[in-house]
């Protein structure tokens, strides 16, 4: 048991709305689209949070209302009890809430690991020796450490990655919003990253929201969103989430591997637990009954 | 038509200190209508490998023949060998850059030297084998959403009508539902025009169901070639490279480890659950 479950909300949103204006070719408004619609959303300190959704379903305009990028052009988001959509707040709201984007070459802008690693929390005025703590520690976090003199274009996709993550770490948010990460790596990136995340939460306790495409990421979440149009269609711990097949499957999600194996099984009668999400939990599972076919036999 | 490399090697940063390797002995052979995932994890040599075939690279050692004929030697039709196997790069929609999509799948055709009107023929023809109907003929490029971008983009090669389509990543950034549109096309195109397609991917997960043949790159060399089901025989050194196997072969091979009697070399979801239960009602 987590003691963060009782602790205060960290991020919450109430009947959020964001419409993205259209405009024609002299700039007049010609049509809005509504990206987010009465989204509410409530994140305990600590927590690690999974939203998933297809292509256009709103997850990148909700992760980005989280640090003041956009506005809500209805209802509220609170950082941290801090109104984004007040300007006064905006710097405060950027600095508690971090967040990291798809692409890392993107987001590197030194020559060196450690300098990239301090911009951060520099441009926030903190003092030098402090910065230079700062960059060590969040890069041992990640992972990146003996790397801290390379230059970023000798990194790998991942590394590049944990470095982006370590430059927000830098800069001691409370939350970081990951809007998805491992996108553009491969399989032993993918991996690097959520285990560089993974630590942001446990070791750091920071809260994390998890922005991604890859089921398999989310099945250690304490909660899990799944976006449609603009809101929240299914919400859940990730086994109540993953047992739900078929409204996921109406979504266009693709469930892990683990849990459609698991769905086809039991189709075919065998029984079976549900929200089954690794294919270490299936075999488990299936060795009880093999055990019980042998003591039948 | 068929390609064939044979001791390819290609390095780069020579008389330096930093000499990479980037391949190293390449021998592959690629037939006529195959359907090849070329499989590896970032910096592999994949889509190194890839560009000599069309000639964008030249190796630093080795041959490279098509039908049989060097294409490294005097007077070879260069030219006629990237008309012939079609490159499409990691996210081709940031190619795109004409006004509107019939025009920008003209390009390539165009510049082959047909004239306007072939050039539309064949632009048409490859936007209709990727579903993009005439509505999309005078929509700007920019306006598409990103799945008909790439559709866009891979239509450009194919108005060339190569013979070997290659396709670098073509599901990277796209959602679940994306990939599955984007590998059943590459599937409908090859089924439709007989073209021999390579597929580079570092997921073995979705090639696994489309290819008929997977070969996987480490550090430049080929590490495993053969039958999907072949190469995934090897799920513990694949891990070691950075790669996974179908997380079925691991369900598979996890059953048969408890005792039970399945067969290891499948890979399908549907094949999986029948077998599975076929074994525990044994």
């Amino acid at each position: 048991m987590k003691l963060t479950r009782h602790m205060k909300n960290i991020i919450k949103t109430e009947q959020l709305k964001y419409d993205y204006v259209m405009r024609d070719e002299e700039g007049n408004e010609a049509g809005y689209y509504t990206a987010l619609d009465n989204v509410n959303l409530e994140v305990k300190q600590g927590d690690f949070i999974a939203i998933l959704g297809h292509n256009g379903s709103g997850k990148s305009t909700l992760a980005k209302h989280i640090n003041g990028i956009l506005f809500p052009t209805g209802g509220t988001v609170w950082v941290d009890g801090l109104d984004t959509s007040k300007e006064e707040n905006i710097w405060e709201v950027r600095q508690r809430a971090g967040m990291v984007f798809q692409n890392p070459d993107n987001q590197i802008i030194s020559q060196v690991v450690e300098e990239d690693v301090g911009f951060g929390p520099e441009n926030l005025g903190v003092p030098t020796e402090q910065i230079w703590e700062r960059v060590e520690e969040s890069l041992r976090v990640v992972g990146m450490y003996e790397y801290r003199k390379y230059s970023p274009n000798k990194l790998s996709g991942g590394q590049k990655q944990r470095v982006s993550i370590a430059g927000v770490l830098a800069m001691h948010p409370k939350c970081i919003v990951l809007d998805e990460p491992t996108a553009m790596l491969d399989p032993s990136g993918r991996k690097e990253v959520i285990r560089a995340v993974r630590a942001l939460n446990q070791v750091e306790g920071i809260t994390v929201l998890l922005i991604t495409h890859y089921m398999e990421e989310t099945v250690d979440a304490d909660r899990i969103y799944v976006m449609d149009q603009g809101h929240i269609a299914i919400q859940g711990t990730p086994k109540e989430v993953f047992s739900q097949v078929e409204e996921l499957k109406a979504l266009h999600m693709t469930l892990p591997q683990a849990t459609l194996l698991a769905d086809e099984l039991k189709k075919r009668g065998v029984v079976l637990p549900d929200g089954i999400l690794t294919i270490k939990e299936l075999l488990t599972e299936l060795e009880k009954l093999i055990n019980v076919h042998d003591t039948t036999a | 038509m068929m390609l064939k490399l044979e001791h390819v090697n290609y390095e780069y940063g020579q008389g330096t200190e930093m000499v990479v390797h980037a391949l190293q002995d390449i021998n592959l052979e690629i037939k006529d209508g195959e359907f090849i995932g070329l499989i590896g994890h970032t910096g592999s040599g994949k889509s190194t490998l890839v560009q000599h075939l069309n000639g964008l690279i030249r190796a630093t050692s080795g041959n490279i023949y098509l039908d049989g004929e060097s294409i490294y030697a005097d007077g070879f039709p260069m030219k006629e060998l990237r008309r012939k196997v079609g490159l499409v790069f990691q996210y081709p929609e940031h190619q795109l850059f004409e006004v509107d999509v019939l025009s920008d799948v003209c390009f390539g055709p165009k510049n082959m030297g047909m004239t306007e009107e072939q050039a539309k023929e064949e632009a048409k023809a490859a936007l209709s084998l990727v579903g993009l109907g005439e509505e999309y003929y005078t929509r700007s490029p920019f306006e598409l959403s990103g799945g008909q971008k790439r559709r866009t983009a891979i239509a450009g090669v194919l108005a060339m009508k190569p013979k070997v389509l290659i396709l670098d990543e073509p599901t990277a950034g796209l959602d679940p539902q994306g990939r599955e549109e984007i590998l059943n096309l590459v599937a409908s195109l090859r089924e439709k025009t007989g073209m021999t397609v390579v597929l580079i991917s570092h997921s073995m997960e979705d090639v696994a169901q489309y290819v008929s043949r997977i070969v996987v790159m480490n550090h430049g060399r080929i590490a495993y070639d053969g039958k999907p089901q072949e190469v995934f025989r090897h799920y513990e050194e694949l891990e070691q490279i950075g790669l996974a196997a179908p997380q079925v072969t691991y369900a598979m091979y996890g059953l048969k480890k408890l005792g039970l009697d399945v067969d290891t070399d499948i890979i399908t979801l549907e094949e999986a659950a029948d077998n599975i239960v076929a074994a525990l009602r044994h």
